[in-house]
């Protein structure tokens, strides 16, 4: 297993720490520990690791510090840890860079999703997107025509609702921060208009979802943003 | 036999003198004739003893004049530093008061129990420091000459001829606990004197021919003598009363002691005094405010609070009426108060007016039964009312800080004579014009009309001028023989007297009815002002609003500038925390108010306390408790010391204090409550959680130590199931937590909403997702009005809101059974509904199923803290909406929250 993945685990807590060594060991990932910031930022310049997962409560940093030191010099995927009814850490994580995040307590299979579908986008980006078609269900966008289709039918899109759509599903099984699409489709200076992203959104669900208060896969991530789910 | 018992009320007082006495300090006084006689001695002598019986004794001040044999005795005693004060380029040494009590010592040696302190210090007078030290606790021996007694001051001025202006009120020397005499012949005295042993020499040569004559000295030890004799008698009655001996006082004399704005007051005071000891009788001194008096210049009035404040120090109870009419007031307070001798000044009308406007007195000794009355005449001056007499008096020793004049106001007073004049001058030209038609007494009318013009107009003295002058003109141009002011018929005479008395008795009446209409005035706007703030004071909510309120209305009534000092809970008093106003008064002392709070009396300027302080303290009392401290800062102390400023100032310190009570009650009240229900909670918590935390614990550590015990011999399947038992039963745990976690921050009130503009459908669509497990297949429709309703909330909470209701809905409901949830929008509200067809809610439960920990059935096995619907209830609130639950009529419970929406929807440029 010389190719196994590496994982690196910042994590003070040292019982969560043991049950995701000895659960992502089982999966076959080689995991390193570090129980501080620094001790976190330097494992990971070290290992040269394929994910990490970080504790958003740690003793000596910030995680959000965390994310930004690893970001400074690589693109590897990170997956945090956070305590719960803390929304706003959650985004400025995300809005630093996070890829993902889980809330404590959380199930061992719901992170072993996460650390795949974090992995696959990282090897292969656009892993769901063969030539400019992404496909999902019974959605299908075609990228270079620009053409959305539902069971095959022609679903027609307002500009915004299409780059609103596109941008999603670029980043197709990832959380997106309301920050972060807004910049995207709207432009910078419209951070402060999260509604207007609800109401496109509410309008993307009309057309795509069949019923748009049960939605299959344009989910809401509660108070923190969007997911398109794969 | 039953004659012979104390009286319970005397028992009880003794016991109360006993038990206040016990807690003070004792103070021995040695007493002499006049100095020299060896006072200091005496004193330093007994000090020594004490010390010798290991007692600490501590000399606070002594003054040994370089006497030898005094100072030798001060060998081996601790002496306290004095307090250096720089006055006016010299050195004063003052008793240190603060040391002293910070010493403590068993025993304190102050001398010179008269001395009057240096300006700025705690107290004027050192007896005042010396009282201090007896209510901390510590005895105190101190020395006193028979000349600085204050009701002895008279006599011995009067002896001597030389009037000592240090003066210690008798009620200081009644309360000392012992008297020791220091005696010594007055031959004897005058040798020492002669040796140098008193004064230096040349000094001592003028004392002989002044105060230290032969002839004085022996008044003076007579004086002395009797004086401790006195109060030897006095202990030998206390002794007899204690013991049950009968019977020297069968009634408990009562005197009262009348007082007015004349020279007689002060001697009228000393002489109650005198009778009152010498009787062992309570004492009163009254001073009746008729509306005649209220028009007395202030300079009088202040003398009249002085001899009232002299009063007081000679140990009597005073009083100041307002009535209309002194001798009724008397005589009624005398049958209030159980007066049995009253003693007034000898009347000061005489002959006619006597006769025709009557006394007090003869008004006192023909209604007042049963109560002997004493006159007191005036000695040297017969008219001892003649006003620059007695403002001479007063203006002697005016009280500290009253000394401001208020300007006299004369410029109306001329004018009136001036009208008088044009009137009569008037009254005379219709005459002239109408001499020919009207007879003689109808000329009089006229001029009698002017007069009754002037006089209700201008008063007195230009009502007397437009009769007299009227009367002048008519006998001049009107009366035969006419240009001459002879009168040929002498009835015109009586015609003209008429004139004179009618214009004096009408301007009289007028003045009256002027003067009691101001007073009635003063009167009502004094209740008005009253009112308000006891009005505002009874609607105030809190401790700021009532010092708002008091600030407000004494600055109004008293032109001061104000402050209300309360102690932090050590008891130091601290400068108020609140936001300043107009009206508040800057940099008050606070070691003056600390003062005031601790001994719970008045301070300040215009006191007896600290007077060298520009504000007035006053303490705040309720429930015989002090809660706080008003500095005032007058602009004149007359506004607050007159009889009747300082009666409403009283009321307002009261009314004050009863409101700041009434608050703090309140508060009380609340806390406790909050305590109770705190109480209940935590015990419900404790029982909950006890039992539902437990439960799935119990679970989890049998499933995990099963797993653990069993390795090797259990079957993949049974493995599988024991974890999926511990994943259940944690996440239920969890859930659990997480209901108490968001119960606690809601009720802590830190959790601050986020409202932000979401659709509904999103809403609903978010939590229909996260329950998606959780609903396990069951069909929820939901209903929503067209379009994309939006709402102004935070949506993680109403996510939360809907969460529970539907948990609590699939908890309740038969397996698969549908749910509904719908929506309507109004104007201003949406409303959300959950509804189940499941059995319903028990009957009259509907509220109750929003209280924390209850839930509907106790069933073990749909286990919930019962918090799920409280934190609804708590969130919904936050939004200020409202939640209900109902019976359907169709079947099955509803959920009902309506959530207001006072914000209209953000405008949005969309694309369709």
């Amino acid at each position: 297993m010389t190719n196994a993945p590496v994982i690196i685990v910042i994590e003070d807590d040292p019982p969560i720490r043991r049950f995701l060594r000895t659960g992502l060991s089982t999966q076959g990932f080689t995991v390193f520990e570090a129980d501080t910031g620094k001790q976190g930022i330097i494992e990971a310049e070290v290992r040269k690791p394929d994910l990490v997962i970080l504790d958003l409560g740690l003793p000596d940093m910030e995680g959000v510090e965390v994310i930004k030191a690893i970001r400074a010099w690589s693109a590897i995927p990170i997956i945090i840890l956070s305590a719960r009814s803390s929304e706003q850490h959650k985004i400025d994580a995300l809005d630093a860079g996070a890829d993902d995040y889980l809330t404590k307590p959380f199930g061992f299979g719901e992170l072993l999703a996460r650390i795949r579908v974090a992995l696959r986008h990282a090897i292969r980006p656009m892993e769901h997107i063969q030539a400019d078609i992404f496909a999902t269900a019974n959605l299908k966008v075609d990228l270079h025509n620009r053409v959305v289709t539902l069971d095959d039918e022609e679903v027609h899109l307002t500009p915004i609702q299409y780059r609103l759509l596109v941008v999603l599903v670029k980043q197709a099984g990832r959380v997106l921060t309301h920050q972060q699409i807004l910049k995207e489709v709207w432009g910078p200076s419209y951070q402060e208009n999260a509604h207007y992203l609800r109401i496109y959104m509410s309008q993307l669900r009309q057309k795509l979802e069949a019923d748009p208060t049960q939605p299959k896969f344009l989910l809401t991530e509660s108070g923190v943003g969007y997911r398109l789910k794969i | 036999m039953n004659d012979y018992r104390p009286d319970p009320d005397q028992l009880l007082a003794r016991v109360e003198r006993d038990n206040a006495k016990a807690k003070r300090g004792r103070l021995k006084i040695f007493f002499g004739a006049a100095a020299g006689v060896g006072k200091s001695y005496a004193m330093l002598l007994a000090a020594r003893e004490r010390r010798a019986e290991n007692l600490d004794v501590v000399i606070g001040l002594i003054e040994t004049h370089g006497r030898k044999e005094t100072q030798a005795l001060l060998k081996g005693l601790e002496v306290l530093p004095t307090r250096q004060i720089d006055y006016k380029g010299t050195v004063l040494h003052e008793f240190d008061i603060d040391a002293a009590l910070k010493r403590r010592p068993a025993i304190i040696i102050v001398d010179e129990l008269a001395h009057t302190n240096a300006p700025n210090s705690r107290h004027p007078k050192r007896w005042q420091d010396i009282h201090e030290l007896i209510d901390a606790g510590i005895d105190v021996y101190t020395a006193l000459n028979v000349q600085h007694l204050e009701s002895l001051n008279d006599d011995i001025g009067q002896i001597s001829g030389i009037r000592v202006w240090e003066t210690v009120p008798d009620t200081v020397f009644e309360d000392a606990d012992e008297i020791e005499l220091v005696d010594l012949p007055p031959d004897e005295l005058l040798v020492r004197l002669k040796e140098g042993k008193i004064y230096i020499p040349q000094q001592a040569q003028q004392a002989i021919q002044h105060f230290f004559r032969k002839g004085n000295l022996i008044a003076l030890r007579e004086l002395a003598l009797r004086q401790t004799a006195n109060r030897v008698d006095a202990q030998m009655l206390d002794y007899r009363e204690d013991h049950a001996i009968r019977d020297v006082w069968q009634v408990n004399e009562r005197i009262l002691v009348c007082i007015g704005p004349n020279m007689l007051a002060e001697r009228l005071v000393r002489a109650g005094k005198r009778v009152a000891v010498s009787l062992r009788a309570q004492w009163l001194v009254v001073y009746v405010e008729t509306p005649t008096l209220q028009r007395l210049s202030a300079e009088k009035r202040d003398g009249i609070l002085r001899i009232l404040r002299l009063a007081e120090q000679l140990g009597a109870e005073t009083l100041t009426l307002s009535a209309p009419d002194m001798g009724e007031a008397i005589i009624k307070l005398s049958r209030e108060r159980n007066i049995n001798k009253i003693l007034v000044g000898k009347p000061t009308r005489r002959g006619w007016r006597r006769w025709l406007l009557g006394s007090v007195v003869d008004e006192l000794i023909s209604h007042a039964h049963n109560v002997n009355i004493y006159l007191l005449g005036s000695p040297q001056n017969p008219d001892g009312d003649t006003p620059d007499a007695d403002i001479s008096l007063f203006r002697k020793r005016p009280l500290p800080g009253l000394q401001q004049r208020a300007a006299a106001n004369k410029k109306g007073y001329y004018a009136g004579y001036g009208w008088a004049v044009f009137i009569t001058l008037c009254s005379a030209g219709i005459d002239y014009l109408l001499i020919d038609r009207l007879a003689l007494a109808n000329l009089v009318m006229v001029f009698l009309l002017g007069v009754v013009f002037v006089a209700t107009r201008f008063g007195c003295g230009p009502s007397v001028l437009a009769s007299v002058l009227g009367v002048a003109i008519l006998d001049f141009l009107f009366v035969p023989p006419y240009y001459s002011f002879a009168v040929s018929d002498s009835q015109y005479l009586i015609t003209l007297l008429t004139m004179l008395v009618v214009g004096v008795v009408i301007s009289n009446l007028m003045i009256n009815v002027h003067s009691q209409a101001k007073v009635a005035a003063h009167r009502e706007r004094r209740a008005a002002v009253l009112y308000a703030m006891s009005r505002e004071l009874a609607n105030s909510q809190s401790e700021e609003e009532v010092v708002r309120i008091a600030v407000r209305h004494l600055h109004s009534e008293f032109s001061s500038r104000n402050v209300i000092l309360f102690p932090d809970s050590n008891g130091r008093i601290i400068y108020p925390q609140q936001k300043s106003m107009i009206e508040s008064l800057h940099g008050a002392d606070l070691s003056v108010a600390q003062w005031v709070f601790d001994h719970n009396e008045m301070a300040g300027q215009g006191t007896n306390t600290l007077p060298g302080a520009e504000e007035i303290y006053f303490p705040i009392c309720a429930e015989d408790k002090v809660l706080g401290v008003l500095a005032l800062l007058p602009v004149n102390l007359r506004r607050v010391f007159l009889p009747e400023q300082q009666k409403l100032l009283d009321t307002f310190l009261r009314q004050i204090g009863q409101a700041i009570i009434r608050i703090r009650l309140a508060e009380q009240a609340k806390i406790t409550q909050m305590q109770v229900e705190a109480e209940r909670l935590r015990n419900s918590l404790l029982s909950a959680i006890s039992h539902d935390l437990r439960t799935p614990l119990a679970t989890i550590i049998g499933s995990a130590s099963t797993l653990l015990e069993g390795e090797g011999q259990l079957q993949a399947q049974d493995k599988r199931d024991l974890s999926r038992v511990i994943v259940d039963e944690a996440e239920r745990m969890s859930n659990l937590i997480n209901n108490i976690l968001d119960m606690a921050r809601l009720d802590a009130g830190v959790v601050e909403l986020n409202k932000q503009w979401h659709p509904l459908e999103e809403i609903i669509g978010t939590v229909l997702t996260r329950l998606h497990k959780h609903l396990a297949g069951r069909v929820v429709k939901v209903k929503l009005p067209e379009g994309i309703p939006m709402v102004f909330v935070d949506a993680v909470m109403i996510e939360q809101v809907l969460i529970n209701l539907l948990e609590n809905a699939v908890r309740y409901t038969p397996q698969g059974s549908q749910l509904d949830i719908t929506a309507e929008m109004y104007d201003h509200a949406v409303e959300i509904a959950v509804a189940d067809y499941g059995a319903g809610i028990p009957k009259g439960r509907e509220e109750h199923l929003f209280e924390k920990f209850y839930q509907a059935r106790h069933e073990a096995a749909q286990s919930g803290v019962g918090l799920g619907l409280a934190i609804c209830r708590a969130i919904v609130e936050a939004h200020g909406g409202r939640i209900t639950a109902q019976n359907r009529p169709e079947g099955g419970a509803v959920f009902t929250f309506v959530l207001p929406i006072n914000q209209s929807p953000p405008v949005m440029e969309l694309e369709e």
